[in-house]
């Protein structure tokens, strides 16, 4: 009788526990919503992690895929809300398809400022391009699930719960995926390439995947977020976007797929106060903690969770 | 016998430094061949370039009838000749049996095998799922006890066992190790040999290995092939080759009185 | 005809402006392997000690043509002060550890550098406009120039040129190539390779803050205006080949050169320009223009 998955486990409850949330402080959805949304492209940075690679440009797809949502509603009239996310996903795991070629030649600073790179030039684009506002963006129209509105100030929790069961969705896949053995090979890559390669796997092809995964759900997350703020503009693309991203994953650690969520919560929650009380210190506090966790926690603050746990349970 | 490995003219220069002067080695199948030569003479840069990871100036190299020359590792791997390193390559952060679970992940991956088969997909070669499979190359190797340790912590001839018993998980048909025991201890060595070779035995491989180790060589090999300056200097039977004058020279040294007379014990 | 000297002209004073904040970057990374994202940021504190040590000197009346020297000054005070601070404070704590952990330490810097920028100068913008003019007006080819831009060349191409110089004729320059080919056997051959990285990093930001405080004249001192920094001088150093002195000056002016055609012919791709060819430079050639070896991993 195989055991049963303590995550799964975890994340039914956690699913089940957020919904009631959401029903108990209605006032607290939007910053739920979004940073579900946020956790999708955390969620994929992850992926990343653990395959020893830092990505400082998903924000290029998480832009894309806000664009993509922003668009097909502005231009097109287009507002199912399952089609536009499904458009998100689809164009971030295009892009990222094809990126991946020259990406998945290189690992270390070059990966990282690479993306970084990649995700400069669609906000140069961007910027220049006054049919999609420039620096200002546009906004976004709340979608429609099968003709009923969602979204939007009046259907906020139809919204949140769709973002609930999207990464609850998400996070399933991505644990299975985990364990999967093409989802070994990331902390196998991360520690031995070589070994990788003489044991006859490609290590190109396995990370062009992982990218690609990474890009969908960036994408994923952008159009979420799309709909959840109801405004797009190229800042979304701006390489501290994506820093902020890949500030939250380090935060978050490695150790489980519930971890992009909360850590996700808990720095917009940090942010939206901390903003309140001094914004000229945002950034010093961020960079603070950023250091703090990688001298003393070098796996996360997930770690100090299974600290505690293996301490309670001996 | 058709050679299983067959290398015809193999030539390699790095800049000024000639590797490999032409060398031809035919390899029968099922059998276990010791490579020895000084530092520099050649044997590893034979090894390198029969799997993959340096190519040949000149020459051709075919295994199993197939032109190999060219290929990737990868692709040599796959095709059925696995390597274990000087230096063992494991993956440091994951535990032992992780390291195990990871060989045999991708030699699953590699099978091909229908992603949406719904038994718990067996191992080829293995006959069991991944965790049973990989259970079970801990025990035959005496890696049990240290299942749950990351890789990190071994000690250097566990660390040696894990990254030979990785090699032999892909069940590769011919089996290169290099320098098995070097850098292990003299009680350790003899152990690891014993477990390796009865771990092929079991399997089915042919094996060849390069070593410093005269005792190892002269106990395990069946045909011991001597390097010297990029060309084979003696090939033959052990105590052949170990009692050839030119390898005494050149490659043994004076350790070769010791030697000779075990093989004169022996017999 | 017109068209294209004044794009070349452009180009170059681009190209200029570039090297001298590349330099710095590439300094450091080919000494200590460390990509420091927080180069923007003490650019941005060269161009506001500059802005405040210039406004204070015009302010009492001093003589303007010395207010040049203050721009060097601030950007000593600069580098000496916050060189020591970076190199001893943090990050050699962090030497021995992977790339990409000093990259994301250098990320933290820059986030908190940034806020520091804030606290110390508060957000509102300062002009310091007087040098940029006070050298008056240059023709060339029926175009007018400041003479400053001149002045920006002059200063950039010395750099370049004594940097050069130090690392292939000085014993010092000697040793600091010893050290960028190897750091344990230079440690292991007695050279004091602790104090080879902090005198490198000092360079370094010294030379960030020189950019800074030579921009300063040019534009609005205001908050965040390092930010871009960065993106920029990693695709020059990237174009050039990280760590080469030569390749940071050719990639200043490949990708000056490029950006100045985007300008002119067409401005909507200036960025997408600059970033084009980069990726385009590392589809051919991977590690950039001037490579170094790479060395047998097994």
């Amino acid at each position: 009788m195989r055991r049963p998955d303590s995550t799964l486990i975890a994340l039914v409850a956690a699913l089940l526990v957020l919904l009631m949330l959401g029903l108990l402080l209605p006032k607290w959805l939007f910053l739920f919503t979004l940073s579900l949304g946020k956790g999708l492209v955390v969620l994929g940075l992850m992926l990343l992690l653990r395959t020893g690679l830092v990505s400082f440009g998903q924000g290029l797809f998480y832009c894309l895929g806000a664009y993509a949502v922003g668009s097909l509603g502005q231009f097109f009239g287009i507002k199912d809300v399952l089609l536009l996310l499904l458009t998100g996903a689809v164009i971030g795991s295009f892009v990222a398809f094809l990126l991946g070629f020259l990406m998945a030649r290189y690992r270390d600073i070059f990966f990282a400022m690479l993306s970084l790179a990649f995700s400069m030039i669609l906000y140069g684009l961007l910027v220049k391009t006054a049919a999609l506002g420039s620096t200002d963006g546009f906004n976004v129209a709340p979608p429609a699930l099968l003709g009923r509105p969602i979204g939007g100030e009046a259907h906020q929790y139809a919204l949140f719960a769709l973002a609930c069961a999207l990464a609850f969705l998400a996070a399933v896949v991505m644990h299975v995926y985990f364990e999967s053995p093409l989802g070994r090979l990331s902390p196998a890559i991360r520690d031995n390439e070589i070994r990788v390669e003489y044991m006859g796997a490609s290590v190109r092809h396995a990370i062009h995947v992982k990218y690609v995964i990474a890009g969908a759900l960036a994408g994923l997350g952008g159009a979420l977020t799309a709909m959840t703020v109801g405004h797009i503009d190229p800042d979304l693309a701006y390489w501290t976007t994506s820093g902020e991203f890949v500030f939250v994953t380090i935060l978050s650690g490695t150790g489980s797929v519930i971890a992009p969520f909360l850590g996700s919560l808990v720095f917009e929650v940090i942010r939206t106060y901390a903003y309140q009380y001094s914004p000229n210190t945002w950034q010093l506090v961020v960079g603070s903690a950023l250091l703090i966790v990688i001298v003393f926690l070098p796996s996360g603050l997930w770690s100090v969770f299974w600290y505690l746990r293996r301490r309670g349970s001996s | 016998m058709t050679p299983i490995l067959d290398a015809q003219g193999l030539c390699k220069k790095f800049g000024a430094v000639t590797a490999a002067w032409g060398i031809s080695i035919a390899v029968e199948p099922d059998t276990v061949v010791g490579l020895i030569g000084t530092n520099g003479a050649g044997k590893t840069t034979f090894v390198n370039m029969v799997t993959g990871y340096l190519k040949p100036d000149a020459g051709v190299i075919s295994f199993k009838g197939r032109d190999v020359t060219a290929l990737h590792p990868r692709q040599i791997t796959r095709l059925g000749i696995c390597r274990s390193f000087q230096i063992p390559q494991l993956y440091d952060s994951l535990t032992v049996l992780e390291n195990v679970v990871v060989a045999l992940g991708i030699v699953l991956r590699n099978s091909k095998r229908s992603p949406w088969a719904r038994a718990p997909k067996v191992v080829p070669g293995h006959g069991t799922p991944v965790m049973a499979a990989a259970e079970k190359m801990l025990e035959r190797f005496g890696l049990s006890q240290y299942r749950g340790s990351p890789a990190r912590v071994l000690p250097e001839g566990v660390r040696k066992l894990l990254d030979i018993a990785m090699a032999l998980a892909v069940k590769p048909e011919m089996l290169i190790l290099d320098e098995p025991t070097s850098g292990v201890s003299s009680d350790e060595k003899f152990g690891i040999m014993d477990t390796v070779m009865n771990a092929v035995r079991s399997q089915g491989a042919t094996v060849l290995f390069v070593e410093h180790d005269m005792e190892i060589v002269s106990r395990y090999s069946k045909r011991v092939i001597a390097f010297y300056e990029g060309k084979v200097l003696a090939d033959g039977a052990p105590a052949h080759v170990l009692g050839d004058p030119d390898v005494r020279k050149y490659v043994v040294g004076g350790q070769v009185a010791m030697y000779a007379s075990k093989e004169t014990a022996r017999a | 005809m017109r068209e294209v000297v004044a794009l070349l002209i452009d180009g170059i004073i681009y190209s200029s402006w570039l090297f001298i904040i590349a330099l710095g970057l590439t300094l450091i990374y080919g000494v200590m392997k460390i990509l420091n994202m927080a180069h923007g940021s003490l650019y941005a504190l060269g161009a506001y000690m500059a802005a405040t040590l210039v406004g204070y000197w015009l302010g009492h009346g001093h003589a303007p043509m010395a207010s040049y020297g203050m721009l060097a000054v601030a950007a000593v005070i600069v580098g000496v002060i916050a060189g020591p601070l970076i190199e001893r404070g943090l990050l050699r704590f962090m030497y021995g550890r992977d790339e990409i952990v000093l990259l994301l330490v250098t990320y933290a810097l820059f986030l908190i550098l940034e806020d520091a920028i804030k606290l110390i100068w508060g957000v509102d913008a300062y002009y310091v406009s007087e040098p940029y003019g006070m050298l008056g007006n240059l023709d060339l080819a029926g175009l007018t120039y400041p003479v400053y831009n001149v002045v920006l060349i002059a200063v950039s191409a010395v750099a370049g040129v004594a940097l050069a110089s130090v690392l292939r004729y000085t014993h010092h320059g000697k040793l600091l190539s010893a050290v960028i080919h190897d750091r344990e056997i230079s440690m292991a051959m007695g050279i004091n390779v602790a104090r080879f990285y902090l005198v490198t990093f000092t360079i370094g930001t010294m030379l960030a803050a020189i950019g800074g405080a030579l921009t300063a004249p040019t534009v609005s001192v205001v908050p965040g205006m390092g930010v871009q920094v960065i993106v920029l001088a990693f695709a020059v150093v990237v174009v050039g080949g990280l760590g080469s002195l030569p390749g940071a000056a050719l990639g200043a002016l490949i990708v000056g050169l490029v950006r100045s055609a985007a300008v002119h012919y067409l401005p909507q791709v200036e960025l997408f320009s600059i970033y084009a060819v980069m990726a385009l430079v590392l589809i051919f050639r991977p590690k950039g223009l001037f490579a170094a070896a790479e060395v047998r991993k097994i």
